[in-house]
């Protein structure tokens, strides 16, 4: 169940240039979101940028009933984001869509995650125990790495990538990942999920890799919305069927769907 | 003023037989079937639901991306994705049912004969009216056609009239030069009422990309961008028919049903302003209650079409 909410933001700073942490106080969405569900957020006053924004929901302290999420400032709704301060009053919906399969059988997984679609799979690190956890994460340049602390206090391994170089390694994550889990065989172990979020390209890489090392995977993904709630079909997103396919609902029947289920090439 | 005791429903008003408990409908295609609003609002009290518009077979919709923003409105290219009309009466009537509330089947089809079955399998069902889409923008085929022509309109009118034991509400496009004689085309050949508008073609660009945002390409307005139009149009099409009049475009408040009412409107629908606010419905309604009783009228009927135009 998720419910219409006024919530009041306890802070709100930039991380990195354009990239923006907030935490609102929320007894209900601390206590019931699950990771890889986001909120929807109205981003305006009067009649501009009518639609809400979903943002993932990055982070939970249950005990002091605080959710995070982190954003970066894209256009009018996020930049109005960027402006809430600690006491403003956040208009959301929420906790919505499906959620990352934690099973207590994965006792051994990787999330991989590329710029803005980190911040879920730090929610999942967050929450799920397990034996080992490993965390790849990829970014432009080290001028654009963000809670890279938080990264390494909820994983076992953590390995970042930079595009140019400037921080962990050079090259994409996914380059990463392949050459752990088709090269080097991770040490005789494999991972029993990996979970996924970030640019589509990066996702259907990580896909393939999963699928070629016989591993399972879910993927998040994102589409434009309109109600966020599963009512006017806006958000698209092509699943394959046994000998068709069909457009599923990022939003409710989604974000996180079966790597496989999805076709990356619409 | 209306006499009428005070434990009467005053909200209450009479469309082509059917009593609605008040004048607000959640429009087609903002609405789906009810379900997912039911979790945030009492859906008994609505005045009714037109649910989102059914095809003889499921339709897979358009491409996506299939919505973006304008200046106060937004713009969508659906495609009018839906389950087809038996999975509709097997799985999502049966539900809607549930509810104190007028269930009204918006129908759409690229041919005639697809209408006249969609209305024949759907009389023998127990939803309360016929919502006829002849004007959807967003599909290649059919639909748009019949709305935009007094020909269409009256063949297609008069066609779906004989399959249809419900009824039948036509729904016209704002895309045509007079709405007057289309309105009046649908009366002469058996719409028991009309509902307007639709959504306007339009069309939004990303200056980075230099690519239209929706991959249709173009799309249908709506939200209070609209709303002048939709008021306009609710005025003009109300004194030409003798009909009821249901309006719609962009309304986000009571005041603004208000306008529609005055204007002429039996009822209004409320279609983009429910993804803003889930409950923009419930808050419509409770405006239009304010506003009678700020007046101190005891019926929806001391302000339907008593708007006096200016000398
Ligand atoms: C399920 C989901 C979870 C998300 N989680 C996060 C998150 O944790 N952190 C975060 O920073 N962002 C997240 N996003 C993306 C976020 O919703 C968009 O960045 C935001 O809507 C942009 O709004 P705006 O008004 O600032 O931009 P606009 O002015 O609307 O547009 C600016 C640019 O942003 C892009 N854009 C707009 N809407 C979307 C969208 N829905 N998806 C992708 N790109 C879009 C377009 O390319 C556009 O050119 C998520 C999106 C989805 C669907
Ligand atoms: C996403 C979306 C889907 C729609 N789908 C339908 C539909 O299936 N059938 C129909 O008759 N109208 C459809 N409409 C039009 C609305 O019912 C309504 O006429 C229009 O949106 C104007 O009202 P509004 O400004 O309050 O939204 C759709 C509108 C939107 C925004
Ligand atoms: S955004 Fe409306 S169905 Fe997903």
């Amino acid at each position: 169940m998720s419910l219409m909410l006024q919530e009041e933001i306890v802070c709100n700073r930039e991380l990195v240039t354009g990239i923006y942490q907030l935490t609102f106080r929320s007894a209900y969405v601390s206590q019931n979101a699950k990771p890889g569900q986001f909120v929807n957020i109205k981003c305006c006053e009067g009649f501009n940028a009518i639609l809400r924004r979903p943002v993932s929901i990055c982070s939970v302290d249950r005990e002091n009933k605080n959710v995070t999420i982190v954003f970066q400032k894209r256009g009018t709704g996020t930049s109005y984001l960027a402006k809430k301060r600690a006491g403003d009053v956040l208009d959301l919906i929420g906790p919505l869509g499906s959620h990352f399969d934690l099973s207590e059988n994965y006792k051994n997984i990787a999330v991989v995650g590329g710029g803005i679609g980190i911040f879920p799979l730090l929610f999942l690190l967050e929450q799920k125990q397990c034996v080992h956890k490993t965390a790849y994460i990829g970014f432009r340049s080290k001028n654009y790495v963000v809670l890279e602390e938080a990264f390494k206090h909820n994983s076992h391994e953590l390995i970042i990538s930079t595009d140019d170089g400037s921080l962990g390694q050079k090259g994409f994550i996914t380059d990463l990942l392949e050459k752990r889990i088709l090269e080097e065989g991770i040490k005789g172990e494999k991972y029993d999920i990996i979970y996924t979020c970030g640019p589509g390209p990066m996702m259907k890489k990580v896909v393939e890799l999963a699928s070629k090392a016989g591993i399972k995977c879910q993927v998040s993904l994102e589409q434009r919305m309109g109600c966020g709630i599963g009512a006017c079909l806006a958000c698209a997103c092509k699943i394959k069927l046994r000998d068709d396919w069909q457009y599923k609902r990022v939003c409710k029947d989604g974000p996180i769907f079966w790597g496989e289920e999805v076709d990356f090439d619409d | 003023m209306t006499n009428i005791d005070s434990n009467s429903n005053r909200l209450e008003v009479d469309i082509a037989g059917i009593k609605f408990k008040n004048p607000v409908i959640g429009a087609s295609g903002t609405f789906g079937f009810g379900r997912e609003y039911s979790n945030y609002i009492d859906l008994n009290k609505l005045g009714g639901i037109s649910v989102k518009g059914l095809t003889i077979k499921p339709r897979k919709g358009n491409k996506p991306p299939r919505i973006a923003e304008t200046p106060a409105g937004i713009l969508n290219s659906i495609g009018l994705q839906n389950p087809g009309v038996e999975v509709f009466i097997k799985e999502e009537l049966p539900f809607l049912k549930k509810f104190n509330t007028v269930i009204i089947a918006n129908i759409a089809g690229n041919v005639i004969e697809e209408y006249c079955e969609l209305a024949e399998i759907l009389s023998d069902t127990d939803i309360d009216a016929f919502e006829l889409n002849v004007s959807c923008p967003n599909v290649k085929e059919g639909c748009v056609a019949f709305g935009n022509t007094v020909e269409g309109i009256s063949e297609i009118t008069k066609q779906v009239r004989k399959y249809c034991k419900k009824p039948l509400i036509v729904k016209l496009t704002p895309s045509v030069m007079d709405i007057k004689e289309i309105a009046l085309a649908a009366e002469a050949n058996g719409a028991d009422a009309v509902s307007l508008i639709n959504t306007i073609l339009g069309m939004v660009i990303d200056i980075h990309k230099k690519r239209p945002v929706l991959a249709n390409n173009f799309g249908g307005l709506s939200g209070p961008a609209v709303k002048p139009i939709a008021v306009r149009m609710t005025y003009e099409v109300s004194q030409t028919v003798k009909i009821p009049v249901i309006g719609m475009g962009g309304i986000s408040s009571g005041d603004d049903a208000v306008e529609f009412m005055l204007a002429g409107a039996h009822a209004v629908m409320v279609g983009t302003w429910n993804f803003v606010n889930p409950n923009a419905c419930i808050e419509v309604i409770e405006g239009i209650e304010k506003y009678l009783e700020r007046y101190n009228y005891c019926s929806i009927y001391d302000i339907i079409g008593k708007l006096e135009l200016n000398g």
